[in-house]
């Protein structure tokens, strides 16, 4: 369907794609059975100029929004979404600097992210704080013009591969939920360390590791916003993010579909290609029919959050989790279609159907969205009345 | 360093048909591209001003449709671009090119190095690098894979060649025409192409260049291309039938005896 895009959106999309075909497609399984980063990717994306898409034109980027962001995502993620995740966590922790940095740390960070030279993460989970951010245990102390931290993190995208990294610690534990600050943390801060590297299920290409703060002395410069502000920083940060993820979704749905229907078109059974029997063409038919809904659902929202719209959290939530219900769907289904052959690693739909679990999962569990819409619509309808 | 890429527009090889009657190649439908080899001398040249600094500008010649490889070249980051395009020109061959190309190189201030790939996927003389060199009076290095040293004087380079590689140092000003072991292309960047979409190609013809009709085009060149014609397979068939090792047995003979493997005494 033709969604109107301007000529630089139908560049991104074109460009992202010609990389798609060109450079991850043929070497994403590799990179999944290795587990092994896509450096020469990610380089190749730096090149492209595709980091510099959400960064502003006065450092150096291209000033695009959600919607440019989504875009590029959805397009690597119909190749492979252990890229995309290495691509888009990029801009997951770079959002807060955007949000919230002061004058000096953008002119800093900002170039640096855009250029690709340094690659981002976004620090906020640890192994007893999942669902529950309030509950995280990195503390930070302020001493003089520094502040110290310490704890651990866990699960983070990017880890030990980035050079900048936005972490969120409680500075005033007594406050609860205005007791978090979020800092930018530098990959060779005295006293930080990249702990073991997790071994996944999917998007393997991707690198998820511990971070390890040992008495981590960094300049109380490097505080986002001011003090207490750390979940206001998070909160504002997966507003932006949810629909890239919900764009990854799309993509990889997508990706799922076109495998499908091309071997139904060509696999034969009881001598005629197994797409024209209705059982498998229902299947392909609900894949399409929801992959078109959610990209609908994502492109909407990314244009409501671009046109600077103030309460975004309940369709930025929805354009999360939709979309990636859609995807676990249309992957699972995807193999249903291949059948014995989609079960074997030959074929690129079983990780797709490993890397689509993480979608419901990651950047708020699925639960979490549905929590956060509900309780916008308690607030709304209790606004109406 | 001002690097000036050499670049041809090509019919997309993949896609080329030659029609069995005519013996022509059958333009209709078929994509134009930039000779792939070419691709390799771009990124040569990105990765060598990355180093050195610097500016390039890509070169073409062709119809005034080749302006298009000229944008394409902008997209992937190169500084500027020009085209030679004049009705003269057509019909050369590749002494003819050079006598274009190098007057255009001529006229441009301080030129350290000039790439080209190795050849052009239509043509495949591979003759119009080193034809260049040679009517500039610079040193030349052909195929080559790999940079050892990129100085603003000069460059020490890896030749390729069937038994292995020289490493070559090339004083500079002076020109390469590099093969693929130079380093895969980038993909074009987005800003590139955003610059590119806004970029008005220089064209010049042969008067500007100071070259007179008879030393361009077809009437400048010493060789025309006749007819080119798909070559018939004429050779005699035989199928030798019967079981493996006897077939296998009177295959060897039949190569032996052939002189196609020549046993030594």
């Amino acid at each position: 369907m033709d969604y109107f895009f301007s000529e630089e959106q139908v560049m991104i999309r074109d460009l992202c794609r010609q990389i798609a075909e060109e450079r991850i497609k043929p070497v994403r399984a590799e990179l999944d059975e290795k587990e092994q980063f896509p450096s020469e990717i990610m380089k190749a994306l730096a090149q492209a100029d595709l980091f510099q898409i959400i960064i502003p034109a006065e450092y150096g980027g291209l000033g695009g929004g959600c919607l440019e962001n989504c875009i590029a995502v959805e397009e690597l993620s119909r190749a492979c979404c252990g890229v995309s995740t290495s691509y888009a966590a990029c801009f997951l922790g770079a959002y807060p600097i955007l949000l919230f940095g002061s004058q000096e740390q953008k002119d800093k960070y900002l170039p640096l992210i855009g250029n690709g030279q340094q690659y981002c993460a976004f620090a906020l989970t640890e192994s007893a704080s999942g669902s529950d951010a309030g509950s995280i245990q990195t503390e930070a102390r302020r001493d003089g013009d520094f502040y110290v931290l310490n704890g651990s993190k866990q699960w983070i995208t990017n880890g030990g591969q980035a050079g900048i990294y936005t972490v969120v610690a409680i500075t005033d534990r007594s406050k609860g939920a205005r007791g978090a600050t979020a800092f930018i943390v530098e990959a060779d801060d005295p006293g930080f360390t990249v702990g073991k590297k997790e071994r996944k299920l999917g998007i393997r290409a991707s690198a998820t590791a511990e971070l390890i703060f040992s008495d981590c002395r960094i300049p109380a410069d490097r505080v986002l916003g001011k003090e207490g502000l750390g979940f206001v920083v998070a909160m504002r940060t997966f507003d932006k993010s949810r629909p890239g993820v919900g764009a990854q979704a799309v993509g990889l749905a997508q990706g799922a579909l076109d495998e499908a229907a091309a071997f139904a078109r060509v696999r034969k059974q009881f001598g005629k290609p197994i797409i024209t029997f209705q059982a498998v063409a229902h299947m392909l038919a609900d894949m399409a029919t929801e992959i078109e809904a959610a990209r609908a659902l994502v492109y909407a929202t990314a244009r409501f959050i671009d046109s600077g719209a103030k309460d975004i959290s309940k369709v930025s939530a929805m354009a999360k989790v939709f979309p990636s219900d859609v995807a676990m769907r249309a992957a699972t289904n995807a193999v249903q279609v291949f059948g014995g052959h989609g079960y074997m690693r030959d074929y690129p739909v079983e990780k797709m159907m490993r890397d689509a679990k993480i979608l419901q999962i990651y950047e708020g569990t699925n639960q979490i969205q549905r929590n956060v819409i509900g309780q916008e619509l308690n607030k709304e309808y209790g606004r109406s009345k | 360093m001002k690097i000036v890429v050499c670049i041809k527009q090509v019919p997309d090889t993949a896609h080329v048909r030659l029609d069995p009657e005519t013996h022509t190649l059958k333009r209709e439908g078929v994509e134009s591209i930039i000779n792939p080899f070419d691709l390799f001398a771009l990124e040569a040249a990105l990765r060598i001003r990355e180093q050195a600094g610097g500016a390039i500008v890509a070169l073409s010649m062709g119809p005034p449709q080749a302006a298009e490889v000229i944008k394409e070249a902008i997209g992937y980051g190169v500084d500027e671009g020009l085209l030679l395009s004049d009705r003269a020109f057509a019909g050369a061959d590749t002494w003819a090119t050079t006598a274009a190309l190098a007057a255009a190189i001529g006229q441009m201030e301080d030129v350290d190095l000039i790439v080209c790939g190795k050849q052009a996927v239509d043509g495949d003389t591979a003759q119009v690098g080193p034809g260049i060199a040679q009517r500039l009076g610079r040193p030349q290095v052909a195929f080559v894979k790999a940079f050892r040293e990129i100085s603003g004087q000069r460059l020490v380079v890896e030749r390729q060649m069937d038994d292995g590689f020289d490493v070559v140092d090339l004083p500079l000003p002076g020109l390469i025409t590099v093969v693929r072991e130079v380093g895969e292309p980038r993909p074009p960047s987005l800003k590139g192409k955003m610059r590119a979409k806004q970029y008005r190609v220089p064209v010049k013809g042969a008067a500007d260049l100071g070259l007179a009709p008879e030393q361009v085009g077809l009437a400048g060149s010493y060789t025309q291309v006749v007819k080119v014609f798909a070559p018939q397979a004429t050779g005699e068939r035989r199928v030798l039938q019967g079981s493996a090792q006897e077939t296998g047995a009177q295959a060897v003979d039949l190569l032996v005896d052939n002189q196609v493997i020549l046993l030594g005494s």
